[in-house]
C-alpha cells in the first residue's frame, strides 16, 4: 500500500514538475495592493513594484541601482538648463503603437500636471521639447546636474492611446467616474498586464517583443507570467509560501524568518533598504507643546540633543528589537545614495554616564518630561524601537511618555508640527543626498521641495547654502565637496538622531533566483524559475 | 401585514440617520486621508487642491448633508484609496461576503440544531459531553486564532486545502460565484467552519437549553402519554417549540457573520467587504468606510424585520394580534 501511494505521489511530481517547465509562472505576494494603474499618479512602493514591470523610463536602473539606458539610449547636458536624450528607435508599445519624441513630450507635461505625484522627479523641469522624432531636450529651470537619475522615476506613456481614452491628466480625485488608466496600462517594458482585479490578483505575461530580451545575459528572466496576490494578513502570507501556494513573498514580517530559513524549500534574501529611520526634535518653538520644561526649549541646547544620542544602545536595538535585520548608521542615507562618506557615518557612542552629565551641563539634572509620536504601522518595528528608546531615554532622566498611533494619523499629526519630539523613515529614491538634505534639514521658505518634511523645523543658514549649492553646483566634485560639508554638519549639530538603515528580507522558493534590490522594487527581467 | 411592514421601514428611518451621523463623525478621528494619498512628496498648493477637491474644508455639516444627500441617491463618490466607485466596489465585493456569511449560517444551523437536540436528549452520553466541550473551544477562542490553527493544520501541514484567497469564481451577471468550481468550494471551506464555529455552537448551547426545558414541561408528558412516538415528541413538539428563540438569535447572528466576516476575511484575505472596509480603515478612506456603515446599518433594519415575520410564522398566538393592529 504505502509503496503505491510513494509510486502515485512521484508520478504526480513528475506532472507537475513538466507542468511547471513549460508556463514558468511566479506567484508573488506582500501585503498591500496597488492602488492603481496610473503611472503618474500614486508614488508608492506598492504602486511601482507593479508598474515598473510594465511601464518604462528613459533611464533604467539595473540590478545594482546604476543608471543604464532604457527608452534613451544617450543623454548629456547640451546646456547648463539642457538635457539632450537620443531615444531608442523601433520600441512599440504594447497595444502595436510606436514610441517617439511625441510620447516623451507628453509623458513629462503629463507627470508636471497639479494632479501628478511625481512633480518631485521633475521639480527643475520647464519643458520638454522635440528636436526630432527621436530627440527630445529638457529644459530645466535652472541648471539641474542629478536629473538623469530623477528621470529614472518616470514612466512613459503613449500619447494616442491617453488622448484616445481620456487620460491626458493623471486621476482625479474630485472626479465621479473611474479613470481609465485606474485599471488599464499600455507600456513598453518586459511584461504586460493581462488581468487586473483591484486587491485580488494582478496577472502580467511576458511581452516577447521587449527590446531589452535581445541581452540574454543581462535580462535572464524565463519568466512567462507573473500573478501577485496580495495577503493582508502576515502569518496568512507565510502560511501560503510554506503551503506552496505562493513563489516569492516581498515582505516576511521579521519574527517568522527563522522559520523560514530553516524551511527546506524556501531560501531568504538578506539585503538593505534605501531608508534610513531617525528621531527628529521640535528646534523651533521657544517653549515644547508636550514636555515639562516651561519658559525654554530644551532641544535647542546641542548638549541635550547629544545626552539622548548618548543615552541610545544601539546594538540592543539592532540584536533584539530588528533581531539583526538592520544596518546600524551615524548618518541619514545608505552608502548606496551618491554623496555617501563613510568618514561621516560615525555614531556618538553609547555612553549613560556621559549623557546625564551632558544633561547636567546643560542645566537639566534632574531631567526632564516629553513626549514622543510614533507610527505603529509604517517602518518595520517602528513602535517597538520607541518603547525602546523611550525606556533608554527614562534611564537617564529624559521621562519620555510614548504617543504612538497608526500612520492615517500619525502623519497628519506631524505635517501640523503638532509634536516635540518624532521617529521617521526616510527613502531616497533619486539616489541623491540632495533629496534628504534638501526635504529634511532645509529652511521651509516655499521653494519647491525645500524642508517640506523638516516637521522639526530645524534651519542653520549654512545647511541653506550648501543645499543651494547641491541643486545647481554642476562640477561633480565641487558638488560632492558641499554634500560632504553637510554631512559632517549633520553629524556635529545632532538635527536627527539617526538610527539605522533598514534590511528588508525577500522570501522565495529555492527554485527561484533573483537579485535582491535596495529600493524593494523586484525586477522580473532578472528572474529565473528552474 | 402590510401597515406593519410600512410602519417598521419608517422606524428604520430615524436609525439609518443617526447611523450616518455617528459613523460621519467618527471620520474626524481616523486620520487625514490626504497625507495618505498625497504620499512623501508634494507641495502646499498640491496639498491646498486636494482638500478642495475632496471638499474637506467645507465645514461639518455641509459634508454630512452633501454625504446624506449623495447617499439617498446610492452615490457615494469614489473610493480615495482605489479612485473607483465605491458603489461598485461594494457590488463587487457582496458576492463574496454573501456567499461566505451564508455558507457559514448553513454550516452553524446544519450542525449546531443536531447537536444540540443530541446533547438535550442525552444529556448522560458521552458523545454529549465531547459536543459540549468542543463548543467549548469554539466560544471562548478567537476567531482569527481558529483561522490560523485551521490554515496551519489543513494548508501548510496537510496541503489539502488553500490559505487564502477564494478560488476560481465564475460570472453569473455581475455576481461572481465561487460555488461551481471545484477550487472555489475548496477555498469555501476554512473561511465559512471560522466564521461559523461560533455560531454553531451558540445555537447548540441555545438548542441544548431550551429542548431541556421544554422537555420538563407538561404537553411533552402528556404527548408521551398519548402514546406518540419518540420522533413525534422530540421534532414534532419539543423542537418546534424551542425555534422562536433560536430564529431570533440565528437572525441577529446572521446580521452578526456579515458585519464581523471582517476579521475571516482579512485572516483568509478573501476578498469580500469586510476586507474592503479593514483597509479602507487603515487608509482612511472615508467614503468606503461611510457607505459600509451604513449598508450594515439597513441590513440589521431588514434582518430584524425578516425576524419579526418570521415569529408569525412558527408562533400561532402572535397571529390573532397581528391582524388585531393591522385592522
Amino acid at each position: 500500500m504505502r509503496a503505491v501511494l510513494l509510486a502515485a505521489t512521484a508520478a504526480v511530481g513528475v506532472f507537475i514538475a513538466a507542468g511547471a517547465a513549460d508556463a514558468r509562472t511566479v506567484r508573488w505576494s506582500a501585503s498591500g495592493d496597488p492602488n492603481t494603474m496610473d503611472p503618474h499618479s500614486q508614488n508608492l512602493g506598492t504602486v511601482t513594484k507593479v508598474l515598473s514591470q510594465i511601464y518604462e523610463p528613459l533611464i533604467m536602473r539595473d540590478a545594482a541601482l546604476a543608471l543604464e539606458p532604457g527608452l534613451a539610449t544617450a543623454w548629456r547636458q547640451v546646456e547648463p538648463n539642457r538635457w539632450r536624450f537620443e531615444l531608442r528607435r523601433g520600441i512599440k508599445f504594447h497595444d502595436g503603437a510606436d514610441f517617439n519624441a511625441d510620447d516623451v513630450v507628453f509623458s513629462i507635461t503629463r507627470a508636471l500636471a497639479p494632479t501628478s505625484n511625481y512633480g518631485i522627479f521633475v521639480d527643475t523641469v520647464g519643458q520638454a521639447v522635440k528636436v526630432d522624432d527621436f530627440t527630445v531636450d529638457i529644459v530645466t529651470k535652472v541648471p539641474d546636474p542629478i536629473l538623469p537619475s530623477k528621470i529614472a522615476s518616470l514612466y512613459m506613456m503613449d500619447k494616442e492611446w491617453s488622448e484616445r481614452n481620456n487620460v491626458t491628466a493623471p486621476q482625479n480625485t474630485r472626479a465621479r467616474e473611474e479613470t481609465f488608466t485606474v485599471r488599464n496600462t499600455n507600456g513598453t517594458g518586459p511584461f504586460r498586464l493581462s488581468v487586473r482585479e483591484p486587491d485580488v490578483r494582478t496577472v502580467m505575461v511576458r511581452n516577447d517583443a521587449w527590446w531589452g530580451w535581445a541581452d540574454t545575459a543581462k535580462n535572464t528572466s524565463n519568466v512567462t507570467e507573473i500573478i501577485y496576490r496580495p495577503i493582508t494578513s502576515d502569518a496568512t502570507r507565510v502560511a501560503a509560501l510554506l503551503s506552496g501556494e505562493v513563489d516569492f513573498v516581498l515582505d516576511p514580517p521579521l519574527q517568522d524568518l527563522e522559520r523560514l530559513k530553516r524551511a527546506p524549500n524556501i531560501s531568504v534574501l538578506e539585503g538593505p533598504e534605501i531608508r534610513t529611520i531617525f528621531f527628529a526634535f521640535d528646534m523651533h518653538r521657544d517653549e515644547l507643546l508636550y514636555s515639562s520644561v516651561k519658559g525654554k526649549n530644551p532641544f535647542k541646547d546641542l548638549r541635550v540633543r547629544q545626552a539622548l544620542y548618548h543615552a541610545i544602545d544601539i546594538e540592543a536595538i539592532r540584536t533584539r528589537v530588528m533581531r539583526g535585520q538592520a544596518i546600524v548608521t551615524g548618518t541619514f542615507f545608505p552608502s548606496q545614495v551618491n554623496g555617501y562618506a563613510k568618514e561621516e557615518d560615525v555614531r556618538l557612542p553609547f555612553n549613560a554616564d556621559r549623557a546625564r552629565a551632558l544633561l547636567a551641563e546643560a542645566g537639566y539634572p534632574q531631567g526632564f518630561e516629553v513626549t514622543l509620536d510614533c507610527p505603529n504601522n509604517r517602518y518595520i518595528n517602528d513602535e517597538a524601537i520607541c518603547q525602546a528608546v523611550a525606556a533608554m531615554w527614562t534611564r537617564i532622566g529624559v521621562r519620555t511618555n510614548l504617543n504612538a498611533m497608526p500612520l492615517a494619523n500619525f502623519f497628519p499629526k506631524i505635517q501640523r508640527e503638532d509634536t516635540s519630539l518624532y521617529l521617521l523613515g526616510w527613502g531616497v529614491p533619486t539616489l541623491d543626498a540632495l533629496y534628504s538634505f534638501q526635504s529634511l534639514l532645509a529652511t521651509r521658505d516655499g521653494a519647491q521641495g525645500n524642508g517640506i518634511w523638516n516637521y522639526g523645523r530645524y534651519s542653520n543658514a549654512r545647511m541653506d547654502e550648501l543645499v543651494t549649492a547641491m541643486k545647481n553646483e554642476l562640477d561633480p566634485a565641487r558638488r560632492n565637496a558641499a554634500i560632504r560639508e553637510a554631512l559632517k554638519m549633520y553629524r556635529e549639530d545632532v538635527p536627527h538622531i539617526p538610527m539605522h538603515h533598514q534590511m528588508i528580507p525577500w522570501a522565495v522558493r529555492s527554485n527561484i533566483t533573483m537579485p535582491h534590490q535596495p529600493n524593494n522594487q523586484p525586477q522580473f527581467r532578472f528572474v529565473r524559475v528552474n | 401585514m402590510f401597515a406593519f411592514i410600512v410602519s417598521r421601514l419608517f422606524q428604520a428611518l430615524p436609525v439609518m440617520f443617526t447611523v450616518s451621523l455617528i459613523s460621519f463623525a467618527m471620520f474626524a478621528y481616523v486620520g487625514d486621508p490626504v497625507a495618505i494619498m498625497l504620499g512623501q512628496d508634494y507641495t502646499e498648493a498640491q496639498r491646498a487642491a486636494l482638500i478642495q477637491d475632496l471638499g474637506l474644508d467645507q465645514p461639518f455639516f455641509v459634508q454630512f448633508f452633501a454625504f446624506l444627500g449623495n447617499a439617498i441617491q446610492g452615490e457615494f463618490g469614489l473610493s480615495y484609496r482605489l479612485a473607483r466607485p465605491v458603489s461598485d466596489l461594494i457590488l463587487e465585493r457582496a458576492p463574496a461576503t454573501l456567499e461566505l456569511s451564508f455558507t457559514a449560517a448553513f454550516l452553524a444551523l446544519a450542525v449546531g440544531v443536531p447537536m444540540g437536540v443530541y446533547t438535550g436528549l442525552y444529556r448522560e452520553s458521552w458523545l454529549s459531553r465531547f459536543f459540549l466541550t468542543i463548543s467549548l473551544i469554539g466560544v471562548s477562542l478567537p476567531t482569527f486564532l481558529i483561522g490560523i490553527l485551521l490554515i496551519l493544520f489543513f494548508a501548510v501541514i496537510l496541503g489539502i486545502l488553500p490559505s487564502f484567497g477564494r478560488g476560481d469564481t465564475v460570472m453569473l451577471g455581475w455576481w461572481s460565484t465561487g460555488f461551481l468550481t471545484t477550487s472555489g468550494l475548496k477555498a469555501l471551506i476554512l473561511p465559512s467552519i471560522t466564521l461559523g464555529l461560533f455560531q454553531m455552537t451558540l445555537i447548540m448551547r441555545l438548542v441544548r437549553a431550551e429542548m431541556l426545558e421544554v422537555l420538563r414541561t407538561d404537553y411533552i408528558k402528556f404527548a408521551r402519554a398519548r402514546g406518540l412516538s419518540n420522533r413525534a415528541v422530540h421534532f414534532g413538539h419539543a423542537l418546534k417549540n424551542t425555534l422562536v428563540p433560536v430564529i431570533t438569535i440565528t437572525g441577529l447572528q446572521l446580521g452578526a457573520i456579515i458585519a464581523f466576516a471582517i476579521v475571516t476575511e482579512t485572516v483568509f484575505q478573501w476578498p469580500g467587504m469586510g476586507l474592503l472596509f479593514i483597509q479602507a480603515v487603515s487608509n482612511a478612506d472615508i467614503p468606503i468606510m461611510a457607505a459600509y456603515l451604513m449598508m450594515i446599518a439597513l441590513l440589521f433594519v431588514i434582518i430584524n424585520l425578516v425576524v419579526d415575520l418570521l415569529y408569525y410564522l412558527v408562533d400561532p398566538r402572535l397571529r390573532g394580534s397581528l391582524s388585531g393592529s393591522a385592522r
